[in-house]
């Protein structure tokens, strides 16, 4: 495979609901500053790949505007996944293997405030079977949580992980305090889900440039019916990671976690040992926002790797209980 | 880069309403036809690419999720591609590259749409603030763009019914094809109502449930007769900008100089072509457009682009027999395959051993093309 590097990140810091920037300024802002920081220009650029969500932003073809943002004149090779940004860098980095072009413009944008997101997740559910039960993704969360409690893990475990992420972001928490909020789906509370954002993230990819370099990067898709799956298991996680190369020597991890219990899953799925530092940026419990939480936890880890970390993983996850997965390993170049 | 060949196509056959089968069974029709066709079953299968257009066409967030048993991608890696009504050929040319880049040896890739699950008219037609209004649908953003092309090239009116009597007539001899009008005539489709001036009924598309699939592979994998891909390009501009020529948009020339340079060919060397044509009158405009003839309305007064005319344009029927908006433009990448492998039956060209297949979406801002060929490039 060809040697494919991270050269820039940019990101319009992640808040409950952004009315300074509407999509085009977002990704204007974004994709000028990571271009900026791999010392390039718009008219280096070979392809833009992004990502986002029309129901997210409430609209049909929510990408098509943001093309200004990128300054499509002369027009571009571009291209946009209904998907995380995470699968727009998957689909660049493709296209980077293909060897006739050198640089590429990743970036994703979404709005939690414009939505209802568990409304949103509802309605990736299967029309026909699953939707009509009227089960939200919260209550799905919650099976799954208690899937895991059957199989050992208790209340606690869950508030630990939340208790790490947000003291690793700087905040006091206490697990007691936590334990006695109130259950909202038993066995979950509110703080065990993500905190959900507006935010907007740009990434620039270069054919054996000089920053950390993708090492590997891979993705794979589970059933969809909760009743098809151990939900105890991430197996498509699993398979995304070792077909990335698997774990071995990874220091820091960034898990993608939209619910608490999931980070249990997802380090045994990832055999990640408690030797690895988990979600230093306080991973979903600070920041969520759907279509760009997992293209910002690549840029997350590129920089934890640009800060002196050896190896560094980026993970992310789409659709109900963490159905889809996509891991991205990052080395110094 | 590694030689990308076709050796599976398989579609459904397209209706106004497909009420016998889910989205699943829509999808898995065609995808059963791409893998018998090339004598493959899922576990031959590395990866799976799946377009289409808005999910509110249907009303499912991100459906390849609930299709992924269907898609036969469970355990596998499953992209999901969306660029507006070129989706169709955007995700055939991603999927062409996870084969030439070394990624995966083979990869099913599928579009689709099941336009009667919801009011295509309603999710193309929603207003935003500070943006200029499209609540008359596709045709109410066209047929301005069509009127300048009139006006600009002096083309007489019955261009534009010629078109639509040559597909319709195209699309009778093509089995999946949608619309089937036997008795199609000149006067017929200038005697149809005037739906936005200057396009009347018979010459708009219709809104069909359909699906189309591909297998692309490495190798020929025991395919005797596979479509070898010559060249993909992709390109998109903004929708609005002062001065900006939508009759002739530059990301639409740019996509097809990029093809024919990839495919180290002049445009006419090409025996045939599929267009995205959703409106009668855009068969010259892209005529024009992508460097096929000089003056795209005399081509089509002087039949140059009939079934058995000097280039062939839209042998299937085309998307103005059948639109289920996002497999379109699959559609026309998958019968330019089917008329170079010469599978195309009674809408076969004659010895065609180069084809395009060409798409566009958004305000005629998104563009994908391929071109495929007889002979391994």
């Amino acid at each position: 495979m060809r040697r494919v590097t991270i050269e820039g990140f940019a990101e319009i810091p992640p808040v409950d609901r952004d009315l300074d920037h509407d999509e085009v300024e977002g990704v204007r802002i974004t994709t000028a500053g990571a271009l900026e920081q791999a010392g390039l220009g718009r008219d280096d650029v070979d392809f833009v790949c992004s990502g986002s969500c029309d129901y997210v932003m409430g609209r049909p073809f929510s990408f098509a505007m943001a093309v200004d943002g990128i300054g499509a004149w002369p027009p571009k090779a571009e291209s946009h996944v209904e998907m995380d940004g995470a699968w727009a860098l998957y689909e660049a980095w493709v296209a980077l293997q293909c060897g006739d072009i050198d640089v590429a413009l990743v970036y994703a944008f979404g709005r939690s405030s414009l939505c209802d997101v568990g409304e949103v997740e509802r309605m990736v559910l299967d029309p026909y079977t699953l939707a009509p039960l009227g089960i939200d993704s919260l209550s799905l969360a919650a099976l799954q949580a208690r899937s895991l409690m059957e199989a050992g893990a208790s209340e606690r475990d869950f508030a630990n992980v939340v208790a790490r992420n947000l003291r690793a972001a700087g905040e006091a928490v206490d697990v007691q305090t936590l334990l006695a909020a109130p259950l909202v789906r038993d066995p979950l509370r509110a703080h065990d889900g993500a905190r959900r954002t507006d935010s907007t993230a740009a990434i620039v990819l270069r054919a054996d440039g000089v920053g950390p370099a993708i090492t590997g990067i891979a993705h794979a898709v589970d059933a969809h019916h909760p009743g098809m799956r151990d939900l105890t298991r991430a197996p498509s996680a699993a398979a995304a990671c070792a077909a990335a190369g698997g774990t071995r020597g990874v220091e820091i991890a960034e898990l993608h976690t939209p619910y608490a219990h999931q980070d249990l899953i997802l380090r045994r799925a990832l055999d990640l040992s408690e030797a690895v530092q988990i979600n230093p940026t306080g991973g979903s419990f600070v920041a969520d926002t759907p279509m760009v939480t997992g293209l910002a936890r690549i840029g997350a880890a590129a920089r934890a790797v640009r800060e002196g970390a050896g190896k560094a993983l980026a993970h992310v996850t789409a659709g109900p209980l963490l159905q889809q997965n996509l891991v991205c390993v990052l080395e110094a170049s | 880069m590694r030689p990308c060949a076709v050796i599976g196509i398989g579609q459904t056959h397209h209706a106004a309403k497909r009420p016998d089968v889910s989205m699943a069974g829509l999808v898995r029709e065609a995808v059963l036809r791409a893998l018998e066709d090339a004598g493959l079953d899922f576990s031959d299968i590395d990866a799976v690419v799946m377009g289409k257009a808005p999910d509110m066409f249907e009303g499912v967030v991100q459906p390849e999720l609930y299709l992924a048993g269907a898609l036969g991608a469970v355990g596998k890696p499953l992209l999901r591609v969306h660029t507006a009504g070129s989706v169709g050929g955007s995700t055939a040319v991603v999927a062409t590259k996870l084969i030439t880049s070394g990624v995966h040896e083979r990869v099913l890739t599928v579009a689709w749409e099941k336009q009667s699950e919801s009011n295509a008219m309603w999710a193309l037609s929603q207003q935003f603030p500070f943006q200029p209004p499209t609540t008359a649908g596709a045709g109410g953003y066209f047929a301005p763009v069509i009127q300048e092309y009139i006006r600009r090239s002096g083309a007489p009116a019955h261009v534009g019914w010629q078109v639509a009597v040559k597909d319709r007539q195209n699309a009778l001899k093509n089995p999946y094809a949608h619309l089937k009008i036997p008795d199609i005539s000149l006067e017929s489709v200038q005697a149809s109502p005037m739906l936005w001036d200057p396009i009347r009924y018979l010459e708009t598309c219709p809104s069909s449930d359909g699906a189309c699939a591909l297998v692309l592979s490495a190798d020929e994998a025991g395919c005797r007769d596979p479509a070898w891909v010559h060249g993909t390009a992709i390109r998109s501009e903004p929708m609005l900008f002062p001065d900006r020529d939508e009759v002739n948009p530059r990301a639409g020339s740019d996509c097809a100089r990029a093809v024919y340079a990839k495919a180290g060919i002049t445009p006419d060397q090409l025996d045939c072509a599929e267009l995205y044509v959703p409106f009668s009158w855009y068969e010259p405009m892209w005529l024009e457009n992508l460097d096929l003839v000089e003056s795209g309305w005399r081509a089509v007064d002087q039949g140059v682009t009939a079934l058995h005319g000097r280039l062939p344009i839209n042998m299937s029927g085309g998307v103005m027999s059948t639109n289920p908006i996002g497999a379109s433009g699959m559609i026309r990448f998958a019968e330019a395959a089917l008329q170079v492998r010469g599978r195309a039956g009674e809408h076969q060209v004659d010895g065609a051993r180069l084809a395009l297949g060409h798409a566009y979406g958004g305000g005629s801002q998104f563009y994908a093309t391929w071109i495929v060929g007889s002979e391994k490039p």
